[in-house]
């Protein structure tokens, strides 16, 4: 079959896909080689020197015929009302190979549904053809088997375990992959056809990977939206996330019109008016106060385009607070980066590293397709470790495990330095003298200097880590002894770009953390929503809640309590934009609809504000004016990208709290639009955050697991329910963050307390 | 657990089944009739490997579990240099419909079994065997435990055998009754822990088995014929049968005839002369048709049969296989039709729904004959059974679909009469008989 594709020749065929292993059992790609006394399947028979093969001789053709009525005759013939219609590979071959009228005259098989959960609908699995590409995806790619064939012979039925739905967050793949209407998207689900819809490219706007997508557009709605294959990037995948996010385009949250708060009261208003409104207000404070009173916070998911603009207009404005590094809490080593942190390698390089290990990350949740790559990788025999607060379960096999909590995670990275100096015959740090490596640290420092490649990785939960300027050098002083290439698994869609085109701290400014601990007069929330998308969000509150103006553009009407102006600017699906993806590729896409209502891209409104402003720089006529003006070309980005510290490795220095907590930012509630999206907040990952600790803490506590405990972090609290998770240490309590019950406290770590509410 | 004593007559030429009485299977009794002298032989002797697969090549022994391929060359197909563990596999999940001769063999000697693995495993450097025993046996598999412990205490399985310092661990598995597991690969993927599905070839197990590793899997008959091989050679071995046919073959025969059991006769040994030593067909009836070899084998109608003798040439020449050795009788009463649509419903339900022709295809034959059967045949049906027959034939990934597809073809193509009566006149054929 690989010959065939290669040679452009084309074989019918339903279980073969190049990304997953063969299975041979559709029998629909049987063609005719020379000696062999019967038909072979394509896709199982390796090619050998001299082999004569017949995709398309009479037998080939009888063969394959012959399987195809085979299929059709206990498959519903209502192509019609099927939801696949139109895309369907069993439709397009059966008009190749099907006949035109059926010999069979027998009952047809009837397959009850299934529900698999909100993303993916089982409603009609009588369509079924059992080829398993589900089946394979989800222990080969997705790393957990959530689908099985049961039952034998016609009696065969791809089910779950029972009672279960199919949770991984890559399970929509499963629908691309289903080659009939068996699994389709529940949410698109007789939605429109699919020759009524436009196929726009675009970038995915959520994790750091920049996954190229196919956004599908009947009218002015986007209607679906499907991977476009891209094998350096996402392959032929994409992650839950980035195909169900586009469900809050259309949320009733939707800001569609610019509004004004006048005497506490929210009025819509034209856009020359709420402008006005913005520009006087900035000018004023800045005037009064000077421009440093101005805090800018930028999403890392806007665009670089966005980003850009926003960092002229506050440095227009005489303001250096400008940061898109929210969640961020040490920024000691600023001054010490050599460039902007990236994941070191091409993505493409993640899967061929021979040894590994990732600091800090709830990897599976935070970087889906990456940990994909490093699945695969582990399958054939790459030792990934892992130095985490939590046992977090990656599915994939981990060769050796430091799960410490996180005020130690300095000190093991340490012990893993020294282990590893030791293995190496090389001189340990001289700061590092006194430290003696834990035994699992010994183990992950062995595993790294067995290979041949290898790489450090720092995760979201490093970078985001109240120390993480030390990690950052002790990482770099490991991959320096073990001779391997130290990257950043990088959080967001664009957090490099930004950093590339400056929308961060600048001397003299205050960055993410220092403008909201420090409270500004006024600020300007490009895309972000501090409560959620902050490191600390009741500093934020406070901060926000105290200035005189804060200035939101989003797409949705958010922070009403706390804004002043709320300014329709639009999500990535309705402005031309470019991202800077996790390896530096600079990736630009076109709004694939009008924006809704009166909503404007934002790089428009920042161009306008910039003018009514009387600032340099804002006359740009089009989004490729901005981008060739403010933005690095792609050659330039290589080589301000870095992951390098001047930091010196320092002794950490351990004074663990009795309690403390790790927070993951879960994936469906780690930005703005994923927020809304309403599926996606129906499914496992986005269920309310509990208090996840070790059985004995509860034991000692006196308190039933799920019962509702109180929480407290620095000045705030949470109340939520409490849950045993053997994969927590004991001194740890796991709360997620990012969500509405867990943004009363303060900071993703930390000292906490947990009691009976 | 003891079968009546008038059904343990095995015939005058039994080799492996010689002298059994039932009662003594213990491994005392088996190594009073010689057992474990081979194993012995080989080992204190130090004879190379290489020899022993020599030897089983001169007996031309031929696997006794359907396919007859040739045993020494199987097991010459094993890496010989390969470093890691290898397996040999006893295939003791007998489940094709009328056989019932690896039951006997393990209940009755269960040793000539375990010598012969321990045998094989020695001529192929394997450390460790698993016997998979049929699901629907249980007091069989509890046997073979009884019998293997007893191996085990008497030094013959283990670690350094008879201290030779050959290592032999032996593992009885009990299946789960699925037909399809006595498929190779599928036997090999529910030893596994998985679900009983045939594995599509290349690799075959010699390359890629239990585990991935090299493997070889035999039949019980045919591991239970080893001892007697390297105890008296592969020519005597060979002498017994015919040409390319040697040794003794145990047939099960059933049906209509006045004694069914398993009789073990020489290769070669003409058919009517087996239905005589079965008591001939029941009630002096006529013979009417045969199917010689298992369920799966073509059937033959009773002239051919009549004119043939029992060995795997022999029988291909007339047109069907060997197999297992089951021997189906049929006299004059039985509806060709009812008969075929039975076999179709195992088939159907036996099926493991892994690739589509025998998924959809065995479903389809069966309910045609159905049909047929309760007189709502059709004209065309009998030309769509064979169309859809050698549609499924030679596609799937096992050979359950040619098993499927055989029955119906040669029913529909030796008493295509009958059906057509069936069709035609919406009743039996032979219903005056009923």
């Amino acid at each position: 079959m690989d010959a065939a594709v290669k040679l452009g020749i084309y074989v019918p065929h339903f279980c073969w896909h190049r990304k997953l292993s063969i299975a041979a059992n559709c029998r629909m790609c049987l063609v005719q080689v020379e000696k062999a006394p019967k038909p072979l399947p394509a896709c199982a028979t390796p090619v050998a020197d001299g082999m004569k093969v017949h995709t398309h001789s009479e037998l080939a053709v009888s063969a394959q015929k012959g399987v195809m009525e085979f299929l059709l005759i206990n498959h519903p013939l209502d192509c019609p009302i099927c939801d696949q219609g139109g895309e369907c590979q069993l439709q397009d071959l059966a008009v190749g190979y099907g006949a035109s009228g059926s010999r069979y005259g027998e009952p047809k098989r009837v397959v009850f549904h299934k529900n698999l959960g909100p993303l993916v609908s089982a409603e009609e699995m009588t369509r079924c053809i059992h080829c398993t590409r589900c089946v394979r995806f989800g222990q080969e790619i997705a790393g957990v088997m959530e689908l099985g064939m049961m039952g034998r012979g016609e009696h065969s039925e791809i089910v779950t375990f029972v009672g279960r739905t199919v949770d991984s967050e890559l399970s929509g793949n499963m629908i691309d992959l289903c080659p009939v209407g068996a699994l389709t998207s529940k949410p698109f689900r007789y939605a429109a056809r699919t020759w009524e819809l436009a196929r726009r490219k675009s970038v995915s706007p959520h994790d750091a990977l920049g996954s190229n997508l196919v956004v599908q557009v009947k009218g002015d709605r986007v209607m679906r939206v499907l991977p476009l294959d891209n094998e350096a990037v996402n392959e032929c995948w994409i992650s839950d996330k980035d195909r169900f996010s586009y469900e809050a385009l259309g949320s009733d949250e939707r800001l569609t019109a610019p509004r004004v708060k006048h005497n506490g009261e929210w009025r819509e208003v034209d856009w020359p008016t709420a402008l006005d409104v913005v520009a006087r207000g900035l000018k004023d404070i800045a005037a009064k106060h000077g421009g440093n009173a101005i805090g800018v916070l930028a999403s890392p998911h806007a665009t670089l385009e966005e980003l850009a603009l926003v960092a002229r207009l506050a440095r227009g404005l005489g303001s250096e607070s400008v940061d898109h590094r929210l969640r961020q809490s040490d920024f000691s080593d600023d001054g010490a980066l050599a460039g902007v942190p990236w994941l070191g390698m091409p993505i493409a390089e993640v899967g061929a590293q021979d040894r590994v290990l990732v600091v800090g990350s709830f990897l599976r949740k935070d970087h889906p397709l990456i940990a994909a790559r490093l699945r695969l990788a582990a399958k054939r025999g790459t030792q990934v470790s892992m130095l985490h607060a939590v046992d977090d379960d990656w599915l994939m096999p981990v060769a050796h495990k430091a799960i410490v909590a996180p005020s130690l995670v300095p000190a093991t990275l340490a012990g893993i330095v020294v282990a590893a100096a030791k293995g190496a015959g090389r001189p340990a740090p001289p700061a590092l003298a006194g430290v003696v490596p834990s035994p699992s640290a010994e183990a992950i420092a062995a595993s790294l200097l067995s290979g041949s490649k290898r790489a450090v990785f720092l995760g979201n939960a490093a970078v985001q880590h109240a120390d993480a300027a030390r990690i950052r050098a002790l990482a770099q002083a490991l991959a320096d002894i073990v001779g391997g290439t130290l990257g950043t698994l990088v959080e967001s869609a664009n957090a490099i770009g930004a950093a590339l085109v400056d929308a961060q701290s600048g001397a003299g400014g205050l960055d993410a953390q220092a403008m909201l601990a420090d409270p500004r007069k006024a600020y300007v929330l490009l895309h972000a929503e501090p409560e959620f998308d902050c490191a600390n969000p009741v500093a934020a509150r406070a901060a926000l809640g105290k200035a005189d103006l804060v200035v939101v553009m989003s797409p949705f009407a958010h922070g009403t309590s706390y804004a002043d102006v709320l300014l329709p600017v639009a999500p990535f699906t309705e402005t031309a934009g470019t991202f800077v993806n996790c390896e530096g590729r600079l990736q630009s896409f076109n709004g694939v609809v009008k924006p809704a209502g009166e909503t404007r891209p934002a790089w428009k409104v920042l161009r306008v504000l910039g003018t009514l402003l009387d600032l340099e720089g804002f006359a740009f006529e089009s989004v490729d004016d901005v981008r060739r003006a403010l933005t690095p070309d792609a050659g330039a980005i290589a080589h301000r990208l870095s992951n390098a510290t001047s930091m010196p490795v320092t002794a950490p220095a351990a004074h663990p709290a009795p309690l403390e907590r790790v927070a993951d930012v879960p994936i469906y509630f780690a930005d703005p639009l994923v927020r809304r999206a309403a599926s996606l907040q129906l499914t496992a990952d986005a269920k309310p955050p509990r208090a996840r600790v070790h059985r004995a803490l509860l034991e000692k506590l006196g308190i039933a697991d799920g019962a509702q405990v109180r929480i407290r972090q620095g000045r705030g609290e949470a109340v939520v329910a409490a849950m045993v998770d053997a994969a927590v240490p004991p001194g740890v309590v796991r709360l997620a963050a990012a969500h509405a019950s867990t943004c009363g406290l303060e900071g993703l770590s930390g000292p906490v307390t947990v009691e009976r509410a | 657990m003891n079968a009546p004593r008038e059904f343990l007559d095995f015939g005058p030429d039994a080799v492996l089944l010689a002298g059994l009485n039932g009662d003594n299977w213990r491994l005392a009794d088996y190594v009073k009739r010689g057992g474990y002298e081979a194993l012995a032989k080989i080992l204190s002797a130090k004879v190379p490997p290489a020899a022993v697969v020599a030897e089983v090549k001169k007996s031309a022994l031929r696997g006794r579990g359907g396919a007859g391929f040739p045993t020494g060359l199987k097991w010459s197909f094993m890496p010989q240099q390969y470093a890691g563990d290898k397996y040999v596999v006893c295939n003791s999940d007998e489940g094709e419909p009328g056989t019932f001769k690896d039951r006997d063999i393990l209940r009755y000697n269960p040793h000539s079994l375990i010598e012969g693995m321990a045998i094989a495993a020695y001529a192929m450097g394997c450390a460790r065997g698993y016997n998979y025993i049929h699901g629907e046996i249980w007091d069989v598999y509890e046997r073979c435990e009884e019998a293997v412990a007893e191996a085990y205490a008497a030094g013959f399985l283990g670690k350094d055998i008879l201290g030779s310092g050959f290592d032999f661990q032996l593992h009885n598995h009990h299946g789960f009754g699925a037909y399809i597991c006595g498929e190779e690969t599928a036997l090999l993927e529910s030893l596994e822990g998985k679900k009983g599905q045939p594995r599509f070839k290349p690799p075959f197990p010699a390359s890629y088995g239990l585990y991935g590793r090299p493997t070889t899997i035999n039949n019980t008959e045919t591991f239970a014929s080893v001892p007697w091989i390297v105890r008296h050679g592969g020519e005597w071995f060979l002498n017994l049968g015919r040409p390319n046919n040697g040794g003794t073959k145990i047939f099960s025969v059933s049906g209509d005839v006045e004694r069914p059991g398993n009789y073990e006769v020489r290769l070669g040994t003409p058919f009517a002369r087996l239905l005589e030593m079965a008591g001939g067909v029941r009630g002096g009836r006529r013979l009417k048709a045969v199917i010689p070899g298992g369920s799966s084998a073509p059937v033959l109608p009773a002239a051919i049969m009549m004119a043939t003798d029992m060995d795997y040439d022999s029988i291909a020449k007339a047109g069907s296989m060997l197999g297992s050795g089951a021997v189906i009788v049929m006299d004059e009463t039985r509806c060709m039709v009812k008969s075929l649509c039975r076999l179709s419903y195992f088939y159907y339900e036996e099926s493991c729904g892994q690739c589509t022709p025998c998924r959809e295809g065995t479903g389809w034959l069966w309910r045609m004959v159905d049909r047929i059967e309760n007189g709502e045949g059709r004209q065309e049906d009998l030309d769509l059974l064979n169309s859809v027959s050698d549609n499924i034939m030679g596609r799937t990934i096992c050979a359950l679909g040619d098993a499927a597809a055989m029955p119906v073809k040669s029913f529909v193509k030796h008493f295509r009469d009958e059906f057509q009566h069936h069709i035609d006149h919406k009743r039996c054929v032979v219903a005056p008989y009923l």
